[in-house]
């Protein structure tokens, strides 16, 4: 490619292969002669092309904006017939002049001043979805609330049927875990059969709820998430309210209910599952009878811990529900945003629950429980 | 005063997200048994005028009024009681996808009429068989063609007999002989039960087979730029409307 002087106008003669493959060409000599000169045209001379493609057709593009922003003309009478109906086509519609945006500022004080805006703004929100609920709670208490019923037993038997051979297999594990390390330590000082009582209360009273807390926010939390997202996409939510239908009653009171009764039920489960996971590690590395383990699990056992533990399941089960269901309906209106708001769900409700289980822990050691 | 013989009437509305924009200063009104038809081009916002319409979205100015009673001024009781006047198909249908056709239209039957789960059935099937979808009663949204969806969401739109049935953009990814039956049931609804309906709509067909009346949105100005008969607009002092309407063929 050539760029010459001739006759008042800037040519631009191009020669050989404008293709992809070539690379399309850099515009930076056609800039420098524009700049220099005081011609009021640009035109292309193509006898000696040989072939092109699109690489063509954006260097002419490219070109033409800058012949523009100059107050030049560009004549394209020479380029093959293809080529300039493309360019022709190209250049048909002006480019829409979007207002400049505000500058953005970018000083540490204004960061922390919009992602605190941000946080404060989300707080809200939450907040009033969260009055939102206990409002649809108070509805159902006086027999108001309107879902139906099928509704709430399939969100029973997903948060609850659907989730035993995950629960099972965790707490299984964390109470052979528990077990394991407690034993470590215990031995040292001959006091093996303490490890019954580490693993009882240890399950019973944190780790059986607190884990099984955790895996219904990655698996029922996301889920809700995920449905309801697409169901605000989908405009199914819209649908709900434009009939008459309160969306939270509809959709997320069941969810709530369902997750709230089944947590209790999983962590009962899991807890008789951690015990039998940490029998199996003191029967079998601790050469501690069974009966032995189980008599001595029994006897440390307080109610206090196990009704603790299913009071805290209660909370944990409401806090993914909530966390769950508020992500999905107040999802975006794209398949990217189900993505984030079922990412969200996941983090947040796992966040809740550890947050919900701290403060557990200080209001029982306030009541000295 | 609002106008007496308008059923719909938009006064003053400014939609806006935030600080920006989307249309402002928005006046018109849509007489009773009208087919009035809300164009414009891609991104204008007809669509979140709609929302507006239908109290999904808060105005950040003016209102809308039903008889002249006004939507957002009223409180949540009344807003629900408008509310149940009118109908709505959306763009993609919203089909709840977890039910099946006739649970979709039972629904608000049972829930806003409270109607037993028998009644609320008949009507269902009724409303299913007006809009050409007897037999498939039984089938869930997802194992439907797009344009049987459409006509099941027209049913779910008409359980309640609406006053007043808002479409956003009915003949959207429908083909031209499901989009022409689409527009004829429109018209058969309103001949035969004197419903108004409000069109958002850029299809010309449509707009010129069904509108009485048209407002005409503006992306650029952010404000409507045109009203009246869709016939009449074709010679709009606005060149943005004549391009519109004769498909850019001046």
């Amino acid at each position: 490619m050539d760029v010459e002087r001739d006759d008042g106008d800037v040519r631009v003669r191009l020669g050989g292969r404008f293709t992809l493959a070539e690379g399309p060409p850099a515009t930076d000599a056609v800039e420098r002669e524009l700049d220099r000169t005081s011609a009021a045209r640009v035109v292309f001379v193509a006898d000696r092309l040989e072939a092109w493609d699109s690489a063509l057709v954006s260097f002419v593009f490219a070109v033409a904006a800058l012949a523009a922003e100059r107050g030049k003309s560009v004549d394209t009478s020479a380029l093959p017939a293809g080529a300039r109906k493309l360019v022709e086509l190209s250049l048909a519609v002006r480019p829409r002049v979007m207002p400049a945006a505000p500058p953005e500022d970018d000083a540490l004080t204004a960061r922390v001043g919009k992602v605190a805006l941000k946080a404060w703004g989300t707080a809200g929100d939450g907040l009033t979805f969260l009055g939102e609920t206990l409002l649809a709670f108070g509805a159902l208490l006086r027999g108001r609330a309107r879902f139906r019923r099928v509704d709430l037993l399939h969100a029973l038997e997903s948060a609850g049927v659907g989730a035993l051979g995950i629960v099972a297999l965790i707490n299984l594990l964390i109470g052979a875990v528990l077990a394991f390390v407690g034993a470590v330590q215990l031995q040292q000082f001959g006091a093996s059969i303490y490890v019954a009582n580490l693993v009882a209360i240890g399950v019973t009273r944190e780790l059986g709820a607190l884990m099984t807390g955790i895996v219904m926010a990655g698996r029922t939390g996301a889920s809700f998430a995920a449905v309801l997202g697409t169901m605000t996409v989908n405009e199914e939510v819209d649908a709900l309210q434009t009939m008459g239908l309160k969306p939270v009653e509809f959709l997320v009171l069941p969810r709530v209910l369902a997750t709230s009764l089944m947590l209790p039920a999983l962590t009962a489960y899991a807890d008789v599952l951690g015990i039998l996971g940490g029998t199996f590690v003191g029967v079998t590395m601790l050469d501690l009878g069974a009966v032995e383990y189980l008599r001595t699990t029994q006897s440390s056992l307080a109610l206090r811990h196990v009704l603790i533990g299913l009071g805290k399941s209660v909370a944990f089960g409401m806090a993914v529900a909530i966390t769950g269901c508020y992500y999905g309906v107040r999802c975006g209106r794209s398949a990217a945003a189900v993505g984030q708001a079922t990412t969200k769900a996941v983090v947040m409700g796992i966040v809740m629950v550890v947050v919900v289980d701290a403060l557990f822990t200080v209001l029982m050691h306030l009541l000295r429980l | 005063m609002s106008d007496p013989r308008a059923h719909v009437e938009v006064r003053g509305l400014t939609m806006a997200f935030g600080t920006r924009v989307v249309q402002e200063h928005l006046d018109f009104r849509i007489g009773r048994g009208e087919i009035f038809v809300i164009m414009g081009d891609s991104g204008c916002g007809k669509s979140t005028l709609m929302r507006h319409m239908i109290g999904l979205n808060r105005p950040s100015q003016g209102d809308v009024l039903y008889d002249g009673e006004p939507l957002w001024e009223a409180d949540d009781d009344a807003r629900e009681r408008l509310v149940d006047r009118f109908g709505v198909l959306y763009q993609g249908s919203a089909l709840w996808s977890s039910m099946t056709l006739e649970e979709n239209v039972a629904l608000p039957l049972a829930e806003r009429k409270r109607l037993p789960p028998r009644e609320a059935g008949d009507v269902a099937r009724l409303k299913l068989a007006l809009v050409g979808l007897a037999g498939f009663e039984g089938h869930y949204p997802a194992e439907i063609s797009g344009g049987m969806r459409k006509r099941a969401g027209l049913a779910r739109a008409m359980a309640l007999d609406p006053e007043i049935l808002y479409f956003d953009e009915p003949s959207a990814g429908l083909d031209p002989l499901s989009s022409r039956r689409l527009d004829d049931l429109i018209l058969e609804l309103r001949a035969s039960s004197g419903t108004t309906i409000v069109l958002v709509t850029h299809e010309l067909p449509s707009i010129f087979e069904l509108g009485d009346n048209a407002v005409f949105l503006d992306a650029e100005r952010k404000t409507m730029i045109a009203s009246g008969r869709p016939q009449d607009l074709k010679d709009s002092d606005e060149p943005k409307v004549r391009a519109f309407l004769a498909r850019g063929r001046l």
